[in-house]
């Protein structure tokens, strides 16, 4: 199966306060793909992210998806959030949540139907989520909770997933079973973003990786971007982020 | 039955009825949102610093509803512009920032309200008086709800989103700054309507309480919202008339004591986030970890 759909990143740059934490990046992935974001704490993984879900703004550089530009929020991209920011006590339940991805399709009004209904039923199937559904959000494990999102963001009908850190704070078995998750979105066609911190585990969970150190150092197939070279590059200069003036980046 | 028939033979009481039951819904209903979004200190806030406007309204308009309603969100809009340019304007956060303003204005009210010409009793603002509810109360009641619920159900989705999480709403296009002062603004309707009837010290109490209580009890965000809501208005009704039967029971407080004791209820007998569930919770874990200790199953981590 071939997959066209692709994200294209051009001279890319993000700053805070005129501090710049992505420096001109540019690179290119497409959809089937699993893509490792990798560089040093400040490297401006989360930033890149963030900039890609349209929550931070850029100072030059366009993202093209599928010939369009991205300009703002799409619900072509997901954001999946850092596990820490969610209020876990919220009265949903996995069901609850998965359901939220459709409004995004659905705007504010238009009425929740069958359509909408089937969708939300085959995200919860492809998570095997199915005998937890009707828990609360909170009485779930880790990575249980983890695939929730990841639901949500098919329901929404996302393309593209951006991830940040999800590997964190799992066991072994969860850890192997989000690989196995991430494996099946990639022959769905997704495209994977996943910042990621464990460099041991790079080559079995990305086919793709983008190295950086507030500039690009690398991108391409793990085989070949991902070097000793590459990776001594990336994590033993100095990070470029411009005069430090103390911030957190 | 004689005490029902009675209590519904004054008009007064009718109308006090009526009144309460719509302000306890709207309240409710609203809480849900105050809760999730973490706003009921910044309610609070808001609550007392209509005093000063509710005593300038009356300096200027007499004891007409209409004015009242006008100074009361006058006052609560600025104190809530104020703390926001102080929080932007200065290193003090939001939370500080708010502290001072509206104790500020509370203090200006008290002041004011001393030295008013007609002799208005300062208590029947600070703790409300449900039984002398007029018929422009009323209205402005009607008012409150017609615009608050719906236009709540209106946004309810990127409500929702708001409410669960801020940063991934906004990555999905939510206006989630424009949505937050939707809530204040709603807060300050619905806390005018329940001025004249709880009073601003205790209106926080029935804004928070009732849909506080049903969060005890349920996993369902529409459960929650619409469960607030009927036990707003149940529990107002109920301290109506608790306060009829103990004449020196004010009604505010009638209503606010009914509502802290189903809450207590909630959280003491709730099947799953009640002190008692919590506890035969626990219970159950650990005697299911002794039988697969006993089995020799305990589980590898």
């Amino acid at each position: 199966m071939k997959h066209n759909h692709s994200l294209k990143i051009a001279d890319l740059t993000v700053s805070y306060q005129r501090i710049p934490a992505l420096h001109h990046i540019g690179f290119d992935v497409h959809c089937g793909q699993c893509v490792g974001l990798l560089g040093p704490n400040g490297a401006g993984k989360t930033t890149l992210l963030k900039t890609l879900a349209g929550l931070i703004g850029r100072e030059t550089g366009t993202i093209h998806f599928h010939g369009r530009e991205v300009r703002g929020a799409t619900p072509d991209i997901a954001y999946l959030p850092q596990r820490g920011q969610i209020d876990w006590d919220f009265p949903t339940t996995v069901r609850g949540l998965v359901e939220m991805g459709r409004y995004l399709r659905l705007g504010w009004w238009r009425k929740y139907g069958a359509a909408d209904a089937s969708a939300v039923d085959s995200a919860i199937a492809a998570m095997s989520l199915e005998p937890l559904q009707d828990r609360q959000i909170n009485a779930l494990s880790g990575g249980q909770q983890q695939r929730a999102f990841i639901a949500r963001a098919l329901a929404q009908e996302a393309h593209v997933l951006l991830l940040d850190e999800p590997f964190t704070g799992l066991d072994k078995p969860n850890q192997d079973t989000l690989r196995a998750t991430f494996r099946s979105l990639r022959e769905k066609g997704k495209l994977l973003l996943v910042s990621h911190h464990d460099l041991a585990s790079v080559p079995a969970i990305f086919d793709q990786v983008v190295l950086l150190n507030g500039e690009l150092i690398s991108a391409g197939p793990t085989a070949k971007a991902f070097t000793e070279e590459n990776i001594q590059r990336a994590y033993s200069t100095r990070v470029f982020a411009g005069v430090d003036h103390g911030h957190a980046i | 039955m004689h005490f029902f028939s009675d209590l519904w033979s004054h008009e007064f009481m009718r109308r006090a009825l009526a009144g309460g039951a719509l302000i306890g819904f709207t309240n409710g209903f609203l809480g849900t949102f105050i809760i999730l979004r973490r706003m009921s200190l910044m309610a609070d806030a808001l609550s007392h610093s209509m005093l000063p406007g509710l005593a300038i309204g009356l300096v200027l308009f007499g004891l007409s509803p209409g004015g009242l309603f006008l100074g009361g969100i006058i006052a609560a809009f600025l104190v809530a512009i104020g703390a926001m340019l102080l929080a932007r304007a200065s290193r003090l956060k939001e939370d500080a920032s708010l502290a001072i303003l509206y104790t500020v204005a509370f203090s200006v009210g008290v002041v004011l309200l001393q030295y008013l010409p007609t002799s208005v009793d300062l208590k029947h603002y600070l703790f409300g008086n449900i039984l002398g509810l007029g018929d422009a109360d009323l209205w402005i009641a009607y008012g409150v709800a017609l615009v608050v619920v719906p236009g709540l159900l209106l946004l309810i989705r990127p409500l929702m989103l708001t409410l669960f999480d801020p940063t991934v709403a906004r990555s999905q296009g939510v206006k989630v700054n424009a949505l937050h002062l939707v809530l204040i603004v709603a807060s300050v309707l619905t806390m005018i309507s329940s001025a004249q009837a709880v009073g601003v010290i205790l209106m926080l109490g029935l804004l928070v309480t009732p849909a506080a209580t049903l969060y005890m009890l349920t996993d369902d965000f529409g459960k929650m919202l619409w469960g607030g809501a009927a036990l707003g208005s149940v529990g107002s009704v109920a301290g109506l008339v608790i306060s009829y039967r103990f004449d020196r029971v004010p009604s505010g407080a009638a209503i606010v004591l009914v509502l802290g004791a189903v809450f207590l209820l909630a959280w003491i007998f709730g099947p799953r986030y009640g002190l008692v569930g919590q506890y035969r919770k626990r219970r159950h874990f650990h005697e299911e970890s002794l039988s697969r200790w006993e089995h020799g199953e305990e589980h590898k981590h």
